[in-house]
């Protein structure tokens, strides 16, 4: 099922965080397609944290919910950390009257601050937040 | 009958007509007398004289039937309407108000006595005033009930605006005070302002405070646990504050499990947690710096 | 993106041999508030998870001609795609038919999602959150239920299952 078909998510390597989103044409297969192949990529680069960025999804259904549920559990297994960052309020507000909460799923505002969580010192503004969380190379 | 009631509308808009200033005086003072007032006399007078003239007037013209006189003469109805609202501004109760009105029921029937009437004519005389000042008083109290229902419901419309303000409270701290019920349609508008709120701002804790929440039942509790379970999504937190002893018993009474939920006591409590939360400089330590 | 029933054959009978009626359009309600002018109902096939993209568009895309906020837009679709993907997982493939009720002065979307599978043998218990035979969470029908002002479940073991939900616009 792996390479079955094309995978269109890109996901990029940024240190040792994998950068990735997700887009709102997934089907079920892709979105399976794409949980697996990121998996492996982060056993095979020893990746540290993930960052999902879902500002383009226009929903989450269970399935979708539950992909990302899934991929948090894995990836922690795997040494890594997974920031789901950016869901639209719609999203959220639709996911909450759903009742999945997402649980051990970690989510930032927005990509910035995602990575910001995941270590990477956001360099342009220094003086806004003052002291920010340590920093990793 | 319709004879003899046209004979005795005409015996009254005569007395209403020759003897105003007799009963217009009767009248201020049967009100000073019975009821708690708080008008001048003068006006009382002035009120009476236009009141008096407008009956005279509406009796006189016969084409409207005893039924709905008052109903019928938009001049004399206005009048009523006028004199209801004067009153209610001066702050009397409705029933002083209907009383005033019933009061110059006395003070004609005493004017069209000293006419002499045959006491045959004096009974249908005295129902014709009756159902004629019974329906102003009437009107109004109908008036006034009607002014307070217009009351009622703008005030209910500008509640459920303002019922939802969401706080720009510290940076990156959002915080919305509910007041009220918080039943489904409201916890909607909530965290649709919340949440679009947390976006805009770029906050990253929202602190809910319900210390003007007077009941949490299961269901508010769950809307409450949906919101927070929104504001995470969104990947900010969120405090709820301003739980009160006797709804922290009813929680644990409902069996509700608010434990993945951050709670604190006062809103005060919820600003400094949040404030702490986003590793900035505590706003007790002094004004927040440009640093 | 236009939605449109796509070409090819359905793989489930939907037509008048079944004899648990049910077919594409609406029975029962179909009268009291039957959609007139442009507001045509539209019949979508769901076989697989490409159909359920195809059923989402359609959805979005009836929301917001009905006038529905960008909430209320996804709660619907959200509820639709819930309720497809249980009509092609546990019903092995069925139809969905979005309607365009009008009632009172407000406008509505009604997603009617039947199948011809096995029927859910206790519907109660499909509603309870946490309940899954499928892939999920366990969250969709129940789930599905809460995104939207009216829902109905009609099924028969053996004879498939029919769900008909309606949302409202506010005003």
């Amino acid at each position: 099922m792996t390479d079955s078909r094309p995978m269109d998510v890109p996901i990029i390597r940024l240190g040792d965080v994998l950068v990735t989103g997700l887009i709102n044409e997934l089907d079920d297969k892709a979105a399976t397609a794409f949980a697996e192949e990121l998996t492996e990529r982060i056993a095979a680069e020893r990746a540290k944290g993930v960052l999902i960025d879902i500002s383009r999804l226009e929903i989450i259904d269970s399935f979708v919910a539950r992909t990302l549920t899934e991929l948090s559990t894995m990836a922690r297994l795997l040494g890594a950390r997974v920031i789901v960052a950016g869901m639209r309020p719609p999203v959220a507000i639709t996911l909450a009257e759903l009742g999945l909460q997402l649980a051990g799923v970690e989510t930032a505002l927005n990509a910035e601050q995602g990575m910001v969580a995941l270590g990477w010192r956001h360099a342009p503004r220094p003086p806004e937040g003052g002291n920010r969380r340590e920093t990793l190379g | 009958m319709n004879a003899s009631e046209a004979a005795v509308r005409d015996r009254l808009t005569r007395a209403l007509r020759e003897r105003g200033d007799e009963i217009a005086d009767r009248w201020v003072q049967l009100q000073r007398e019975r009821a708690a007032i708080d008008i001048g006399e003068g006006e009382l007078r002035e009120e009476a004289d236009s009141l008096i003239v407008l009956l005279g007037g509406a009796l006189n013209n016969s084409e409207h039937g005893m039924e709905s006189v008052v109903d019928a003469h938009h001049d004399l109805r206005d009048a009523v309407m006028e004199l209801s609202l004067r009153r209610e501004r001066s702050g009397a109760n409705p029933t002083a108000t209907s009383l005033a009105i019933l009061a110059l029921k006395d003070a004609v029937l005493e004017a069209v006595q000293r006419d002499n009437l045959d006491p045959r004519e004096m009974f249908p005389a005295a129902l014709m005033i009756n159902r004629l000042l019974d329906e102003a008083a009437a009107l109004s109290f109908s008036a006034y009930v009607e002014r307070r229902e217009e009351i009622i419901q703008r005030q209910s419309r500008q509640l459920l605006e303002m019922s939802t303000p969401v706080v720009h409270l510290w940076r990156q701290i959002l915080a919305v005070p509910l007041i009220g019920t918080l039943d489904t349609a409201r916890t909607q508008v909530v965290m649709e302002n919340l949440l679009q709120s947390i976006q805009t701002h770029e906050a990253r804790v929202a602190i809910i405070d319900i210390t003007g929440v007077p009941t949490v039942d299961t269901a508010v509790a769950q809307h409450l646990m949906q919101t927070v379970n929104a504001v995470r999504l969104m990947g900010a937190d969120c405090f709820i504050s301003g739980v009160r002893p006797s709804i922290a018993q009813t929680i644990a009474q409902l069996g509700i499990d608010l434990s993945t939920i951050l709670t604190r006591a006062t809103l005060a409590d919820a600003l400094a947690a949040a404030v702490e939360m986003t590793g900035q400089e505590s706003p007790t330590a002094g004004a927040p710096t440009n640093r | 993106m236009l939605p449109g029933p796509r070409k090819g054959g359905i793989d489930v009978k939907l037509s008048g041999e079944r004899t648990t009626a049910a077919p594409t359009v609406p029975p029962a309600t179909a009268g009291s508030d039957a959609p007139r002018g442009g507001d045509t109902p539209v019949t979508h096939p769901v076989r697989n998870d490409e159909d359920l993209i195809t059923v989402r568009h359609a959805v979005r895309a009836a929301t917001v001609e009905v006038g529905f906020g960008l909430v209320d837009q996804t709660r619907v679709v959200t509820a639709a795609s819930e309720l497809a993907r249980n009509a092609y997982i546990h019903g092995g493939g069925g139809t969905v038919t979005i309607e365009f009720p009008r009632q009172a002065g407000r406008r509505g979307i009604r997603l009617i999602v039947h199948d011809d599978g096995p029927g859910i043998p206790d519907v109660e218990v499909a509603l309870t959150d946490g309940f899954t035979t499928g892939a999920g969470l366990g969250h969709g029908l129940g789930g599905a239920r809460r995104l939207m002002h009216e829902f109905e479940v009609r099924t028969e073991a053996g004879k498939g299952t029919t769900i008909r939900a309606t949302r409202w616009t506010t005003q």
